[in-house]
C-alpha cells in the first residue's frame, strides 16, 4: 500500500468497522446482564457498578450467578476475581503491542476485555491494532453500560423473574460464554471434569463453594497438563470469523 | 450493605488484574505454565457456573425447567446464533415448560 495508514480515514478502516460491529452486538446483551442481576436480588446501582468499574462480562455474570444461587458475597467476589485472570494476560499482550504510556495505560487497562483484545490481535497493522483496539473498548463500554441499564429497569418492572424464564437465561449465558472455548478435546475434558466436581461438591459444601472447588481443580488440571498453551485464553469472541471461513473455504 | 463490600473489592480486583498485566515484564508471557493454567481455570469456572444454575438449589440438586433451558442454548448455540438469541432461547424454555406445569 502507498498510503500511510495512519493518515487512513476512519470509515475506511477495517478494525474501526469491525470494531464498531461487536460493539453493538456485544453491548446488546447488557440488557440481558442488566435483567439478570435486578432478578437475582441486586438493585440498580449495584448492577450499574458492576458494569462501570467491573466491566468484564464473565466476571459480572459469575458475580450475580453466585448470589442468585445463593453463595455468600465473599464467595461470588472470589468467582469473579478468578474468572478475570485471563483479563490479566490480556493486559500482556495488549501492553507488548500497542505500548500505551502514561494515562493512557490506566483507562486501556479498563477496556481490557475478551472483545477489543480479539479485535486487537486480529490486525497484523500496529494502527489499525490500535483503532480496533480502542474502538471495541470504549465503544463497548458506552453501550454495555447503557444496555445494562435498561435492562435492570425493564427487569424490575417485570415481576417474578422465574415466570419469564429468567433463570433460564443464566444458565444459557454461562453455557454461551464458554461454548467457543470448547474447542478441541483437552477444553472439553476440563469442562466436564468440573462439572462433575461441581456437582459432587454441591451437597456437602455452602453454596457458592462448589464453583471455588472447581477452580482448584481447574488449576491443578493446567499445571499438570502441557498441552497448547493458549487454551481457553483465545477471547471468546472471534470477530474475525467469517473472513476466516471465506480464507479457508476458498482453498478447499 | 454488605453485598456492597464485596462488589467494590471484585471491582477493584478485576481492575488491578487488568492494570498488572501491563506492568509485568513481557517475558511472564512465555511461561506456558501460567498462560495455560489461566486458560483452564476460565474454562473450569465456566463449566462450573452453568452447572450450578442448571442443577443447583440451595444445597441440593434438582432437575426441573432450568435443564430445559441447557438443552435449548445447547441447541441455539450449536446453530450458531448469536448471544443474545441463545440468552432468549435459554429464557423462553424455562418460561415455556413452566406454563406446562413442569418445574
Amino acid at each position: 500500500m502507498s498510503t500511510s495508514s495512519a493518515s487512513m480515514k476512519l470509515r475506511e478502516s477495517p478494525a474501526f468497522k469491525i470494531a464498531l460491529s461487536l460493539s453493538i452486538a456485544t453491548g446488546l446483551y447488557g440488557v440481558s446482564f442488566g435483567a439478570l442481576a435486578v432478578a437475582s436480588g441486586f438493585d440498580f446501582w449495584q448492577t450499574m457498578v458492576l458494569s462501570l468499574l467491573l466491566f468484564s462480562g464473565g466476571s459480572q455474570f459469575a458475580f450475580i450467578g453466585v448470589v442468585a444461587g445463593g453463595g455468600s458475597g465473599v464467595a461470588a467476589m472470589t468467582a469473579s476475581a478468578l474468572l478475570g485472570l485471563r483479563n490479566g494476560i490480556y493486559g500482556m499482550q495488549i501492553n507488548a503491542m500497542l505500548r500505551p504510556g502514561g494515562w493512557k495505560r490506566y483507562v486501556s487497562a479498563h477496556v481490557t476485555i475478551d472483545e477489543s483484545t480479539a479485535t486487537a490481535s486480529g490486525q497484523s497493522d500496529p494502527d489499525e491494532q490500535r483503532r480496533g483496539f480502542w474502538t471495541a473498548g470504549i465503544g463497548i463500554f458506552i453501550l454495555w453500560n447503557i444496555f445494562t441499564a435498561i435492562g435492570a429497569l425493564a427487569g424490575d418492572a417485570m415481576g417474578d423473574p422465574k415466570q419469564w424464564g429468567l433463570d433460564g437465561a443464566a444458565v444459557a449465558a454461562f453455557l454461551a460464554l464458554l461454548w467457543p472455548r470448547l474447542k478441541g478435546r483437552e477444553p472439553w475434558a476440563i469442562a466436564a471434569a468440573c462439572a462433575l466436581a461441581t456437582i459432587l461438591a454441591v451437597p456437602f459444601v455452602p453454596s457458592g463453594v462448589p464453583i471455588l472447588v472447581a477452580a482448584v481443580v481447574a488449576g491443578v488440571i493446567g499445571w499438570f497438563s502441557h498441552a497448547r498453551m493458549d487454551e481457553g485464553l483465545e477471547p471468546d469472541v472471534d470477530p474475525y470469523a467469517e473472513k476466516h471461513q471465506r480464507e479457508h473455504g476458498g482453498k478447499k | 450493605m454488605n453485598l456492597w463490600l464485596w462488589i467494590l473489592i471484585a471491582c477493584a480486583l478485576a481492575y488491578l488484574t487488568k492494570l498488572v498485566g501491563y506492568f509485568v515484564p513481557a517475558k511472564l508471557l512465555e511461561n506456558p505454565r501460567i498462560m495455560h493454567i489461566a486458560g483452564t481455570m476460565t474454562i473450569g469456572l465456566l463449566a462450573s457456573l452453568t452447572v450450578v444454575n442448571a442443577v443447583a438449589s440451595g444445597q441440593g440438586l434438582v432437575l426441573d425447567a432450568r435443564i430445559g433451558a441447557l438443552v435449548a442454548a445447547a441447541v441455539a448455540l450449536w446453530l450458531r446464533a448469536p448471544f443474545l438469541v441463545v440468552v432468549i432461547s435459554g429464557a423462553a424454555a424455562a418460561a415455556l415448560l413452566r406454563v406446562l406445569g413442569w418445574g
